[in-house]
């Protein structure tokens, strides 16, 4: 489970997250929506730790990531990150990408490393780009490829950050069908994202960011059916 | 007045211009494995932003680039001298092309680091890697790919300036040359022939390096 609970972080004297208050329960899928600069992404950063906050908490299974003698390296094998931007490692093939972390920082041996990556390269439909370098590959076989290098660290969490923004138009479904595979296997998500087709169909929960805090939570039916609050209505209303 | 070629000399001390010809070959990779190691220390150190030590590194580096490379070697023989540091000429030039080098190539890394994103050194973390195994595994590869070239380009030019050796006693390929020619009076058939043996050493270079990348970089 993540339990945040009146969460602040500020860049400098700009107030990003403003007391956010959010739970995240085993199996669950929570997106993530809002317009940009809603804090959305400081959000996720804070939760694996990537950044420092400065009030409130967030425990993940009952550790405070931010307390001062929380092992992070150790914390953040449990939580699988996508980020927006594509950034598989240039310098080694896909299947270097994937086994590297499981390698050297779980220790498992050359041979089981590799049987991992290639396990998960084959789970998001990359089992044919093994010995080929990220440069060769689409924006989406590279997301896919992201995706595959957390797996294979067997996280307890994916945290997902706008995965398919920067990519062509054509190339999103890839990424959605492999996100949307993981859900079905109850993989526990935070998924920050503009699909608001996946935010309908896969989630339990939409959470609607509106200037560094959550205007309005609830099940999809609510938000995309029935929002209480106005500024939602009025936001959905634009990207749709 | 004709000049007449005498080869007969230079030939017969050949195999002392080759020797010489090594150490050059030797002191230049070592001040180059130095240089190496201490200019991604000095990169290392500024991007740091730390202010105490900033100015010490920026020092170093626009010292070693903005002055002849002939008074570095000097400061480590006459101006060391003058504290009583006494190096030997081997270690004069060592030192001297060291420095130098190590200037050169922080500015490069300095570059080379700037030019992975930041992104690259998060989705490391992300996973689980220290900051070390991150800078190891993931950021340094790749720089190491991008001042590849600039590398290259530094070691030729250690070699050739390893010649300035010889003002400050040193046997190497330039001074041990002038040693013997003017012990035989043919200094122009000596110094053709040494000119020839560097262009052949800086011709191996870029040839080998061109190796090592093909070798290297599959990416
Ligand atoms: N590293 C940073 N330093 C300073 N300001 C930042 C930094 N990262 C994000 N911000 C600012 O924080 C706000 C929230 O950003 P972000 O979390 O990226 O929003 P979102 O992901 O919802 O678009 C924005 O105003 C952004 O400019
Ligand atoms: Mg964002």
């Amino acid at each position: 489970m993540i339990e945040i609970t009146d969460l602040h972080k500020s860049y400098g004297r700009l107030e990003v997250l403003k007391g956010i208050d959010l739970t995240v329960h085993k199996g669950e899928v929570i997106s993530i929506i809002g317009a940009s600069g809603s804090g959305k992404s400081t959000l996720l950063y804070c939760v694996n730790g990537l950044e420092s906050i400065q009030g409130g908490k967030i425990e993940v299974d009952g550790i405070d990531v931010h307390a001062k003698g929380t092992d992070l390296n150790k914390l953040r094998q449990r939580l699988g990150m996508v980020f927006q931007q594509w950034n598989a490692f240039p310098h080694l093939t896909a299947l270097e990408n994937v086994a590297l972390a499981p390698r050297i920082v779980k220790g498992l041996s050359k041979g089981d490393a590799r049987a991992v990556a290639e396990r998960r390269l084959v789970h998001v439909g990359l089992g044919d780009k093994l010995d080929v370098y990220p440069g060769k590959l689409s924006g989406g076989q590279q997301q896919r490829l992201a995706i595959a290098r957390a797996l294979a660290m067997e996280p307890d969490y994916m945290l997902f950050d706008e995965a398919t923004s920067a990519l062509d138009p054509e190339l999103v479904g890839e990424v959605l069908d492999t996100m949307r595979l993981l859900a079905e296997e109850g993989m526990t998500m935070m998924v920050v994202t503009h699909e608001m087709g996946f935010a309908r169909d896969v989630s339990d929960k939409v959470a609607y960011f509106d200037e560094g805090r959550v205007e309005e939570i609830g099940p999809p039916e609510q938000i995309f059916g029935a929002p209480h609050s106005e500024k939602t209505r009025r936001f959905l209303a634009k990207v749709r | 007045m004709e000049y007449t070629f005498h080869w007969r000399p230079v030939f017969n001390r050949l195999p002392d211009l080759l020797e010489a010809g090594l150490i050059t070959l030797e002191v230049s990779a070592l001040s180059m494995v130095i240089g190496i190691a201490l200019g991604l220390g000095l990169a290392l150190i500024r991007m740091s932003g730390n202010p105490a030590i900033a100015w010490f590194t920026i020092g170093w580096i626009e010292i070693a680039r903005n002055t002849p490379a002939l008074l570095q070697l000097f400061f480590f023989s006459f101006g060391l001298g003058a504290y009583g540091i006494h190096l030997t000429p081997y270690m004069v030039v060592l030192c001297g092309m060291a420095f130098n080098n190590a200037g050169y190539l922080a500015e490069s890394f300095r570059g080379g680091f700037a030019a992975i994103p930041d992104t690259q050194m998060k989705a490391a973390r992300s996973l689980g890697m220290t900051a070390t195994q991150a800078y190891l595994r993931i950021i340094i590869p790749q720089v190491l790919r991008i001042v590849y070239y600039p590398m290259t380009n530094q070691m030729v030019w250690a070699v050739l300036i390893s010649s300035l050796g010889m003002l400050v006693g040193f046997h190497e390929l330039a001074g041990e040359t002038q040693r013997q020619a003017f012990r035989s009076f043919r200094l122009f058939e000596f110094f053709l022939v040494t000119a020839v043996i560097y262009y052949v050493i800086v011709k191996i270079i870029i040839l080998s390096s061109r190796l090592i990348a093909w070798r290297l970089f599959r990416y």
